[in-house]
């Protein structure tokens, strides 16, 4: 019974895999991915790991993929100039070194010489790969390793927010006024609001860049203007 | 099963995301090939722990499980400030560090 599910999920995890690289949308690939991790997942149950397989669909096929829908949807559109998967002529070159890393995997863990490679693992004892067995590890012989995670998630969630910020204008206008946030941007009223400064001083001169000054490149994907601005 | 089945999808995987990121030139799909490879990687980590029966691979796969989702975090935040920028969303393109 054991070899049906693994069947089951080796192909699904292959062909989400393949899917991955052979869809010219990338919707489709993202959807592929979460197939390939939904069967890994299932591979990773056969193996007992049950932890791992839980965070393994909630992690990445629920959110992490969330988040690929979301810019895949942002950014709009399969691309344009890849028409061919194999047109510029230095791609089978590629599959040729694709085909070499694979030989040399497969030799370095079948001749690796484990005699337990041909086994089916070690005795199962109750409780193995269980929450409470991988919290006991993660919060006792692998404590730093945990910590340096969270420092590292806290690191890459600050940085994505820094990198994805909103900025003012497009390559050519941002050259000497790179906008800066701050606190008290979101405390500050917009112009023209009535509020009791504005009464006192009369209204800020402010200059506003007009709508449709801003220079377009034409060699993105992007279509129109009407897509400028985040979330 | 035996664990060298395991090993042999892991392998397979592995090339496969590789093959990816060498052959496709959206960086969206690149960073889906290179979760292919991180999975390969964890596919190997666990049918080793379940080998030896020992848990420590099953905490390193969940360790990179973190690391995946921190690079794309980053990268995906990377992308979407190209695409804010006007840059063509396109790693041939992009030869230049440009600020």
């Amino acid at each position: 019974m054991a070899e049906v599910f693994f069947f089951i999920a080796a192909i699904g995890a292959l062909g989400g895999a393949v899917g991955v690289i052979w869809n010219w949308n990338p919707f489709y690939n993202v959807l592929a991915l979460v197939v390939h991790l939904i069967s890994i997942a299932a591979l990773f149950l056969l193996l007992r790991a049950e932890f791992l397989a839980a965070a393994q669909v909630v992690v990445y096929a629920g959110a992490v993929m969330v988040l690929y829908v979301f810019v895949v949807a942002y950014i709009g559109g399969a691309e344009p100039a890849e028409i061919s998967p194999f047109g510029p002529k230095l791609r089978p070159v590629a599959i040729l070194f694709v085909g070499a890393i694979l030989v040399e995997l497969v030799i370095a863990f079948a001749g690796s010489g484990l005699k337990a490679l041909d086994g089916e693992g070690a005795g199962y004892q109750p409780g193995f790969g269980s929450p409470g067995y991988i919290g006991d590890l993660l919060l006792t012989k692998f404590l730093v390793a945990f910590e340096l995670a969270s420092l590292l998630l806290t690191i890459a969630a600050i940085g994505a927010v820094v990198l994805a910020r909103r900025r003012r204008g497009t390559v050519d206008e941002a050259a000497g006024d790179e906008q800066v946030l701050s606190v008290m941007d979101a405390l500050r009223l917009p112009p023209g609001t009535g509020s009791q400064k504005e009464a006192v001083s009369g209204l800020p001169d402010v200059h506003e860049p007009a709508p449709g000054s801003r220079p377009e490149i034409t060699t993105g994907t992007s279509a129109g203007t009407d897509r400028e601005g985040g979330w | 099963m035996s664990i060298t089945w395991y090993l042999v999808v892991s392998a397979i995987l592995f090339a496969i995301g590789a093959g990816g990121v060498l052959i496709r030139r959206n960086p969206l799909v690149i960073l889906l090939c290179l979760e292919l490879m991180l999975n390969a990687a964890n596919l190997a980590f666990i049918a080793f722990s379940r080998m030896h029966g020992n848990g420590d691979g099953q905490i390193m796969a969940i360790i990179i499980l973190v690391v995946a989702a921190c690079e794309v975090t980053v990268g995906l935040g990377v992308i979407v400030a190209m695409y804010r920028r006007r840059l063509p969303v396109d790693v041939d393109e992009l030869r230049e560090l440009h600020g």
